[in-house]
């Protein structure tokens, strides 16, 4: 799966993309935050308040109780500010 | 028409291609949405030197096609156009577009705001502000998504 990072999450977690396996145990977009929460300092200061944090999957916003694929991308970005 | 883009546009040039060869219309409403320094007139804050529009492409575009659609849906427009830059700006240069073409002007009023207060909540966009003394990410803001919510039916659901 690839899985984007924007604006001040890119920044904490300092890189704007990664790619990896669907790890064991992560269903849903709620158990992907747990698991990158835990994968370093960066990553806990970026979701330390994942209640201001927006989801979308395959380019459109989810609720984080939606389920994952080993084929999905997934971003993660505060709200957003354009126009 | 949706183009997300880093140079600037030409507001008539842009509003006169719009319109070209389709006489059913009757009236054209735009908005253009400028870099605004918020510390303009106020000598006890730092002013502002530029603004980074950070997008996720993909995304980007396919959430403009979608709100441009929704507005279609709705109104009876003749033609419609959203222009959204990227990139590093500065005080006062052009940031968006948004134009609505129309036989009567209510429909063009109505869809041309329509369209910002979506883009504004729904096209993934960050700003970073930069001043002398800091660079900060504009946070989003409450009456953008009241101003949203008064057209009820999200572009999302509308769809399903």
């Amino acid at each position: 799966m690839k899985v984007l990072y924007f604006a001040w999450l890119r920044q904490r977690i300092g890189v704007p993309a990664e790619e990896f396996d669907l790890p064991g145990g992560v269903k849903t977009v709620d158990d992907l935050v747990g698991f990158l929460t835990a994968k370093g300092p960066g990553y806990a200061k970026g979701f330390a308040e994942p209640q201001v944090i927006r989801a979308a999957v395959n380019f459109e916003y989810v609720p984080f109780d939606h389920k994952l694929s080993n084929t999905d991308e997934v971003a993660f970005f505060p709200p957003v500010t354009g126009g | 028409m949706i183009k997300v883009q880093q140079k600037n546009f030409d507001i008539g040039a842009e509003l006169a291609a719009l319109t070209r060869g389709n006489h059913r219309i009757g009236g054209v409403a735009s908005f253009v949405g400028l870099v605004r320094d918020l510390a303009a007139g106020d000598d006890t804050a730092a002013a502002l030197q530029a603004m980074t529009l950070e997008h996720y492409p993909a995304m980007t575009e396919k959430k403009l096609a979608e709100i441009e659609a929704e507005a279609r849906a709705r109104w009876p427009l003749e033609a419609s156009l959203i222009i959204h830059r990227y990139g590093r700006l500065e005080p006062g240069e052009q940031i968006v577009l948004v134009a609505c073409a129309s036989a009567h002007r209510q429909a063009a009023f109505d869809a041309c705001n329509f369209l910002m207060d979506w883009l504004k909540t729904e096209a993934p966009f960050w700003k970073l502000e930069e001043t002398d003394a800091s660079e900060d990410w504009v946070d989003s803001r409450a009456s953008d998504d009241a101003a949203a919510a008064r057209w009820q039916v999200k572009p999302d659901r509308a769809a399903e």
